[in-house]
């Protein structure tokens, strides 16, 4: 049982759970102590000790109901039900049964391999146990990717003595056809049979790897050029970037020991030697926590990115203190409201309907925030500008821009665009980039990681 | 009489939560036996009045064993919650004991003499005697063993959790000064945490992670039973129907359990039958906690109570 509970971890793992020793160590304690007797305890003790957090409770749980159903094997079709009573009656010991039996109705079968024995006698529990031992000796438990199955499914199916099986349907096809027809059936059973073993454990212990190769190919996919049926991936990858930077940023760091001295704190602490002040105590550098004022553009192709922007930026409350989102192709709109009362799907919905789908003009925009919002902007606030720049040849009013940056702590600027075609066009981004303290290149989920990651740092 | 025996098994557990009140889902009394089987402390997480803190006070009073609470908050420190020297005291002792300090010293000739005989006596004002204990290290010394709720641990500092390791694995503490203090016997130690901020993972992988959320219709019912026996079956069952169709809402703070409890009496004590628009709006104001949130609820009122009426005829 114990291989099976490693077996089980190792499945956890799989689902997303992280399953260190010490707390599988613990899940086994706690499992000698409730027994295997009832599911559903046993369900919560796993629950219990192995799942720290509501989302891992609800993955291991799937894992829990999916690791113990095993796959049926499949109903064979019950022809000649006289004979195979009567080879099951005769059942239990495989090897005396092919040498010794020799009664009127199991003769048939006497020269048959083990393997052909079983699946004859239609003995489900028997096959369900012959296909998990043939599953340890292939190490099904490493399977990894769906390109896997047909080697598995080959060496199960070998394990469990198919070679044997062949020979037995090829003897029984010249002596013996109805057999030999019986067989092929049970054959066939037995190969969905295992095919479908093969498929849960891929589900189960393939998870993570495919999961891993698919965000790897996620997070370096442009942002603008996804597919819709990879939108929902990137919001899911977008969230564990910002769980990410949220473990990463939220718990302070270590506080600088300078500054004034506490005189409070410094003579209690030194009460025991009559007031000496033998240790000092000083007063805590009080640290910001980033205000962020993000300026997006919707329009066109820049859209896509955006949204994920916004999504990352608006799911990072325990790291940034406030965030002012403004969204604008046209015109500027402020749209924090949106964005946090609103699902992501329904939030940029309605932010396009009012101000997306316009040709971009930078220069109206920037003239709308610098009358509307200028005051949003203090020393520590760090102002995000996402867009291409790409002004359709309007006045681009680089000068407002240079009193946004003057008046902020950062001023930072997030281009979709490769840098080669930065000043092409009616790119604006030289002029633009003057008064920025940051121009970066921001087109993938990495380099969205990156950039915000940067911004929260500055903060540290 | 405090029972330090573990307990026999899961149903125990439910019928000695139960016999205090405290009506325990199946997961909560399965994570009570665990505890006590394998020696870890629970790690409850869950809204704000479900219970959290109940649960450890009904452990306490089930098995008879004193309960010491640790209330945590932003800037707890060691000297708050584990120990501290007796300061006043210690000063006292030295001023007392200046001339007692003369003699013992009077024989020595030289400075380097008196520190040695300094030194015999070792560590007096160090000792046992001058230490107040806080509650972390109070729970250690109990001899009949105890309940230790450290409550809303995530509002604690990240250095204070790092402070709870050592006790929440090994039942111990290390004070400079006197050495390591191990538990007389082992405490029941429950943690609460609104999951305010996200503890490490350190803290969590030493406890039984325990979720506690809304309770069914039916647990529910026969919390507020226990709680309430004044009211009425058909009263009770259409007010648990009604909550758990207001939780269904957007709101800014759902009512839980607690406030099901108050509203429960808040009924009984107005000699309520059944629920009604009329009363319902006038005590809404108990289960809701936020001017928006009632205006939100005040107009669904009626299709509500509609609902829960019909529920409780079918159940």
């Amino acid at each position: 049982m114990r291989e099976n509970l490693h077996r089980f971890f190792r499945a956890a793992r799989g689902a997303g759970v992280r399953v260190s020793p010490a707390e599988s160590i613990d899940a086994m304690r706690a499992v000698a102590q409730v027994g295997f007797a009832d599911r559903a305890v046993l369900r919560d003790t796993f629950l219990l000790t192995l799942a720290k957090t509501q989302d891992e409770k609800r993955a291991l749980g799937d894992c829990f109901d999916l690791f113990f159903s095993q796959p049926e094997p499949q109903q064979q079709e019950t022809q000649e039900q006289d004979k195979t009573d009567e080879q099951s009656e005769s059942g239990g010991n495989p090897e005396a049964d092919a040498h010794g039996d020799t009664s009127g109705g199991g003769a048939e079968s006497e020269n048959v391999g083990p393997l052909a024995q079983m699946l004859l006698s239609q003995d489900r529990t028997a096959i369900s146990t012959a296909i998990a031992n043939a599953s340890g000796a292939a190490s099904l438990s490493d399977i990894r990717y769906f390109t896997q199955r047909g080697i598995f499914q080959t060496r199960i199916l070998d394990a469990m003595g198919i070679q044997r099986l062949r020979d037995d349907i090829d003897d029984a096809t010249a002596n013996n056809p109805a057999l030999a027809e019986r067989l092929q059936e049970a054959l066939t059973g037995l190969r969905g049979t295992v095919r479908d073993a093969v498929s849960q454990a891929l589900l189960l212990y393939g998870r993570e790897e495919a999961e891993n190769l698919r965000n790897e190919i996620l997070r370096n996919a442009p942002l603008a050029r996804i597919e819709p049926r990879q939108v929902e991936q990137m919001r899911t990858l977008i969230r564990q970037i910002a769980r990410r930077l949220r473990e990463r940023y939220s718990k302070p760091r270590k506080r600088q020991r300078r500054g004034h001295l506490d005189v409070r704190r410094t003579l209690r602490r030194n009460a025991a030697w009559g007031g000496v002040p033998f240790l000092t105590a000083w007063k805590r550098k009080h640290r910001d926590r980033p205000k962020i004022v993000a300026l997006c553009d919707v329009s066109g192709s820049v859209a896509r990115v955006s949204d994920f922007f916004l999504l990352l930026i608006h799911s990072l409350h325990e790291v940034v203190d406030d965030v002012r989102s403004f969204a604008f192709s046209g015109n500027l709109i402020e749209v924090s409201d949106i964005l946090e009362k609103k699902s992501p799907e329904e939030a940029m919905k309605e932010i396009m309907a009012k101000v997306g789908f316009g040709s971009s003009d930078y220069g109206n925009s920037f003239d709308d925030f610098e009358h509307g919002w200028m005051n949003t902007i203090t020393p520590q606030t760090t102002v995000i500008v996402l867009g291409d720049a790409r002004s359709n040849n309007l006045d681009p009013r680089a000068d407002i821009l240079r009193r946004i940056g003057e008046r902020s702590k950062r001023l930072v600027w997030l281009n979709p665009e490769g840098r080669m075609t930065w000043g092409f066009g009616d790119s604006e981004m030289p002029r633009y980039a003057t008064f920025c303290t940051v121009v970066r290149q921001c087109a993938t989920a990495r380099q969205l990681e990156r950039a915000v990651s940067d911004i929260v740092a500055t903060y540290q | 009489m405090a029972d330090t025996r573990p307990t026999a098994s899961i149903e125990a557990v439910e019928s000695g939560l139960a016999a205090q009140g405290y009506i325990a889902s199946r997961q909560i009394a399965t994570a009570v036996y665990l505890s006590q089987q394998i020696d870890k402390p629970i790690l409850v997480e869950g809204p704000a009045g479900v219970g959290k803190t109940e649960l450890a006070k009904a452990i306490a009073a089930w098995r008879g064993m004193k309960m010491i609470r640790l209330q945590c908050y932003e800037g707890l420190d060691e000297a708050k919650a584990l120990y501290e020297w007796k300061y006043a005291k210690q000063l006292l002792y030295t001023q007392i004991l200046k001339d007692k300090l003369g003699e013992v010293l009077g024989g020595a000739q030289t400075l380097g003499a008196a520190l040695d005989q300094l030194h015999a006596f070792g560590d007096v004002f160090f000792s046992k005697e001058f230490v107040e204990p806080r509650p972390l290290l109070q729970a250690l010394e109990q001899p009949n063993g105890c309940v230790l709720l450290i409550d809303e641990i995530d509002k604690s500092d990240a250095e204070f959790e790092s402070l709870l390791l050592e006790i929440l694995s090994d039942f111990q503490v290390t004070i400079p000064e006197l050495g390591t203090v191990a538990a007389v016997a082992p405490p029941t130690v429950i943690l609460t945490s609104n999951s305010e901020r996200d503890l490490g993972d350190a803290l969590k992988r030493r406890c039984l992670h325990l979720h506690i959320g809304f309770p069914e219709q039916r647990l529910e019912e026969r919390i507020v039973e226990s709680r309430v026996p004044g009211i009425s079956q058909t009263l009770r069952r259409q007010m648990v129907g009604f909550i758990h169709e207001i939780r269904s809402l957007d709101l800014k703070k759902l009512p839980s359990v607690s406030e099901a409890i108050d509203w429960a009496r808040v009924l009984v004590l107005l000699q309520a039958n059944e629920l009604d628009h009329e009363i319902v709006k006038d005590t809404l104001n108990v289960l809701l906690k936020y001017e928006a949130d009632i205006e939100a609820a005040t107009p669904q009122i009626s299709a509500f109570i509609a609902k829960a009426s019909r529920h409780g005829v079918f159940s």
